[in-house]
C-alpha cells in the first residue's frame, strides 16, 4: 500500500487486511515505519519485531487471522547475518554504527533488507497475503526500486542476490502489486497520477486497483429543503434548526460535487480500477470503522469482478 | 467568511490570531506530520509577512506543482526569487535544494579548493547529499540558518520536509556531524603503532567482512570520502551547534500544523513535547480541515431524530446533520488537549476549504483565518 501522507494508507492497509481475514485469507500486515495508529484500530497495543495477534480470526462466518509486524532495517540485517552464520559481525556492524555507513555507501541497503525480509515471509509462507504499509509516496518510489539500483552499486555477495530476489518478487505481478491509496482532492490525486506512472516505468512493478478513501456518501433527502420536509411529516423545527439542517446539506453536497469532480479526473487520467472507501465520521478508526471498510472494500471488490479487466 | 447556522470552535478570539508571530519574530518554522497542509501554511505566513512591510522569504520543500507555479518556483532555483504583487513589504520563495545546499557547505568550510573537488566528486559524498536519511531535514535547517545570517531579510518562513516524524530535523544536524565523525573510519585512519595498531588489525579485519557483504568498491569509496573530508568535521560540528542556537533563539517562532484526527494530534503531541524538552516553546497551534460545527446547542436531538424520521427527506437531512456533529465533536475533543499542551501559544482553527489553495488570491483567503484583518 502505497500513498502520499495523510490520506489514510495505514487505515486503508488494515481495512483491507480485514476484508481478506473475513474472506478467509490469513493475513501479515508489516508496518516499516516505526509508530504507527494500525494497532489502536483492532483495538491492540504497539506492534513489535516480533508478530503479533491484531485478530484471531474463528467465529460463525470462518474468518482467518490478521497478524502484524514492525520491520526495522537493523533487526532484518540482524537476522540475515545470523542465519548465514555471520552473527559475530552483525552486532558489531549494528553497535558501532557501521550498518548507517555502509547504508550511505550503498543506499537503498536498508530498504532492501527489509523488502528482502518481507520476500522471506512470504517464500515461508507465513500469511496467504502480506499488506506491506509502505513509507510515504515519494519514499515508496525510492523504496520500492532500491532493488534495481542497488544491482549496479553492488555487484557480488549476499546484499546482490538479495536485491535480486526482491526484484524478481517486485516484478512477478501474480505475487506482489502494488495498491496507491489517495483521497478525492485535487493534490493528492496528481500525486497519485504521478507515483502510479512512476512506479509502472522504474520499478516496473504491477498495479492493483486504487483505493479512493474517504469519499463522502449521498444521504436521501439531502436535497429537501428542511421547511417543507418538517411539514411534510407533521414535525415543528425548533428556532435555528431549519437553518442548520440546510447548511450541513449545502456543505455536504459541495463536499461532494467537488470529490465527484476529483474522481471523475482521477479516471480519466489514470485507467485503473477504483476501489472507493466511505467517508467515516471519526477522527479514530477503530474494530467497528473496520468492520465498515471491510465491508465497504469487498463489496466494491465483488464490483469490480463482474467488469472486464 | 461565515456559513449561517455554524459556529465556529469556541476557543478562537481574533486577538488568538498568529499576528504576532508574523510581525515580532525572524524566522519563523512551520511544522508537523506529513499531509497536514505545512507547505501551504508556510507560505499564507510569508505573505502576511510581506503584506505587513517586511521583507520576507519562504523556503518551501516540495510544493504541489500549482503552488509552485503561484510562487514563481518553475525550476529548482536555490536562490530566492522575488514574487512581484500589491504588498507593501517584499516577498521571495525559494525551494529546498538539497544537493546543491550541502555543496556549498562543503566548499565553505574545504581547508582548499582541491580538497573541495575531491569531496564533491566522491560517490559517497554524492550519496549522502542525495540519499542519507536526515540530511534534507539538515539542509532545510542550514538553509534557514543561511538566509538569516548571511541576507537581509528581515522574516525567514521555512517549511519542514513531510516525514513521518515531525521532528527529524531538530536531530538532523548532530546526526550528521557525529556520521561525519565516525568513529570506525577515525579508527582505520589513524597511525598504526602500539595500541592503536591492534585496534586497526580488528578494524581491517571487521572491514574486509563488510566487504565481502557489500562489494569491495562500496568500502573503497566511503574510505575515499572520510580520507578527503579529514580536517572538515570541526567546521560542520560548529556549524550545526550554531543552527541548533538559532533554532532556540528568542527570534524563532516554532509553529505547529495539525489536522484534527487522532494520528496526526498524537504526533502534534508528542512533537511539542519533545520542543519542550529542548527549550523550545510552540508559538502557535494551526489546525488545519476542521469540520465546521453546524447547530450548536442542538445537542442529541439530531441523532435521536434521525433514527425516528428514518426514510424520510427530514430524516435524511437530521441524519446529515448528526454526522457533521459528530465528527466536529470528536475533533474538538482531540484538540482540547493539544491546545492546553501549547498554551499560552495562540491556536486557529481553519475550515475545510472548498478548493485546494494554489494562487495567490487563495492564499489570501486562507490568511483571513489565521490573522486578524
Amino acid at each position: 500500500m502505497a500513498g502520499k501522507g495523510g490520506v489514510g494508507k495505514t487505515t486503508v492497509s488494515a481495512a483491507l487486511a480485514h476484508a481478506a481475514a473475513l474472506a478467509g485469507l490469513s493475513t501479515l500486515i508489516v508496518e516499516v515505519e516505526g509508530r504507527t495508529g494500525l494497532p489502536a484500530m483492532f483495538g491492540q497495543g504497539e506492534l513489535t519485531y516480533d508478530e503479533v495477534v491484531l485478530s484471531p480470526g474463528g467465529g460463525p462466518g470462518g474468518a482467518a487471522d490478521v497478524r502484524a509486524r514492525t520491520l526495522t532495517a537493523d533487526a532484518a540485517l540482524l537476522e540475515y547475518l545470523r542465519d548465514h552464520g555471520l552473527s559475530r559481525l552483525s552486532k558489531r556492524l549494528v553497535s558501532s554504527g557501521a550498518l548507517d555507513v555502509v547504508a550511505t555507501a550503498a543506499p537503498g541497503i536498508k530498504d532492501i533488507l527489509l523488502l528482502g525480509k518481507v520476500k522471506q515471509l512470504e517464500r515461508a509462507g507465513t500469511a496467504d497475503l502480506i499488506v506491506l504499509d509502505a513509507p510515504a509516496a515519494g519514499h515508496a518510489i525510492a523504496f520500492l526500486q532500491s532493488a534495481r539500483s542497488l544491482l549496479d552499486t553492488v555487484s557480488v555477495g549476499p546484499i546482490n542476490a538479495q536485491a535480486r530476489d526482491v526484484l524478481e518478487l517486485l516484478e512477478d505481478h501474480r505475487r506482489c502489486q502494488v495498491m496507491l491509496v489517495t483521497i478525492p482532492e485535487e493534490t493528492p490525486v496528481n500525486e497519485a497520477v504521478e507515483t502510479a506512472f512512476s512506479l509502472e516505468d522504474r520499478v516496473g512493478v504491477g498495479l492493483g486497483p486504487i483505493v479512493v478513501n474517504g469519499v463522502v456518501t449521498d444521504v436521501p433527502g439531502l436535497d429537501a429543503d428542511p421547511v417543507a420536509a418538517a411539514e411534510e411529516v407533521g414535525v415543528a423545527l425548533r428556532p435555528g434548526e431549519g437553518e442548520a439542517l440546510a447548511a450541513a446539506a449545502s456543505f455536504r453536497r459541495g463536499r461532494m460535487a467537488l470529490q465527484a469532480e476529483q474522481i471523475g479526473r482521477l479516471g480519466a487520467q489514470l485507467p485503473l480500477p477504483q476501489l472507493r472507501l466511505p467517508f467515516l465520521f471519526t477522527t479514530d478508526i477503530g474494530p467497528r470503522d473496520l468492520d465498515v471498510l471491510a465491508g465497504a472494500l469487498l463489496a466494491e471488490i465483488d464490483a469490480l469482478a463482474g467488469l472486464p479487466l | 467568511m461565515t456559513v449561517p447556522g455554524t459556529q465556529g470552535p469556541a476557543a478562537v478570539t481574533d486577538g488568538d490570531r498568529l499576528d504576532g508571530v508574523v510581525t515580532e519574530r525572524s524566522i519563523i518554522v512551520c511544522c508537523g506530520s506529513g499531509g497536514v497542509g505545512k507547505t501551504t501554511i508556510a507560505a499564507v505566513t510569508a505573505l502576511e509577512g510581506a503584506g505587513r512591510g517586511r521583507k520576507t522569504v519562504v523556503v518551501t520543500i516540495d510544493p504541489a506543482r500549482r503552488l509552485a507555479d503561484a510562487l514563481g518556483l518553475a525550476g529548482l532555483s536555490n536562490t530566492p526569487s522575488r514574487i512581484e504583487g500589491d504588498w507593501p513589504g517584499e516577498l521571495w520563495a525559494t525551494m529546498l535544494d538539497t544537493r546543491s545546499t550541502f555543496d556549498a557547505l562543503v566548499a565553505k568550510y574545504a581547508g582548499s579548493p582541491e580538497q573541495a573537488q575531491r569531496i564533491l566528486a566522491n560517490r559517497f559524498y554524492r550519496n549522502i547529499a542525495g540519499a542519507l536519511s536526515g540530511t534534507q531535514e539538515y539542509m532545510a535547517m542550514e538553509k534557514l540558518y543561511e538566509l538569516h545570517e548571511e541576507t537581509d531579510f528581515d522574516l525567514v518562513v521555512v517549511d519542514t520536509p513531510p516525514t513521518r516524524h515531525a521532528l527529524d530535523f531538530l536531530d538532523a544536524p548532530r546526526r550528521l556531524s557525529r556520521f561525519l565523525e565516525h568513529r570506525l573510519f577515525r579508527v582505520l585512519m589513524a597511525p598504526s603503532r602500539g595500541i592503536v595498531r591492534a585496534v586497526n588489525v580488528a578494524a581491517q579485519a571487521f572491514l574486509r567482512t563488510v566487504s565481502k557483504v557489500v562489494g569491495g568498491d562500496v568500502v573503497d569509496d566511503a574510505m575515499a570520502f572520510f580520507q578527503a573530508f579529514e580536517g572538515m568535521e570541526e567546521g560542520f560540528r560548529q556549524r550545526a551547534a550554531r543552527v541548533n542556537e538559532l533554532l532556540a533563539a528568542p527570534e524563532t517562532a516554532f509553529v505547529l500544523v495539525a489536522s484534527p484526527r487522532r494520528d496526526t494530534v498524537a504526533e502534534a503531541q508528542f512533537f511539542a513535547d519533545r520542543l519542550g524538552e529542548a527549550g523550545i516553546a510552540v508559538q502557535g497551534l494551526v489546525v488545519n480541515r476542521v469540520h465546521p460545527s453546524f447547530g450548536a446547542g442542538l445537542g442529541e436531538a439530531a441523532a435521536e431524530r434521525a433514527r425516528t424520521l428514518e426514510g424520510t427527506d427530514l430524516g435524511g437531512l437530521y441524519r446529515n446533520l448528526a454526522d457533521y456533529r459528530t465528527v466536529s465533536a470528536k475533533e474538538l475533543a482531540h484538540l482540547g488537549g493539544l491546545a492546553d499542551a501549547v498554551a499560552p501559544a495562540p491556536v486557529v482553527w481553519v475550515p475545510f476549504l472548498s478548493t485546494d489553495v494554489h494562487d495567490i488570491a487563495g492564499m489570501g483567503g486562507l490568511a483571513a483565518h489565521l490573522f486578524s484583518r
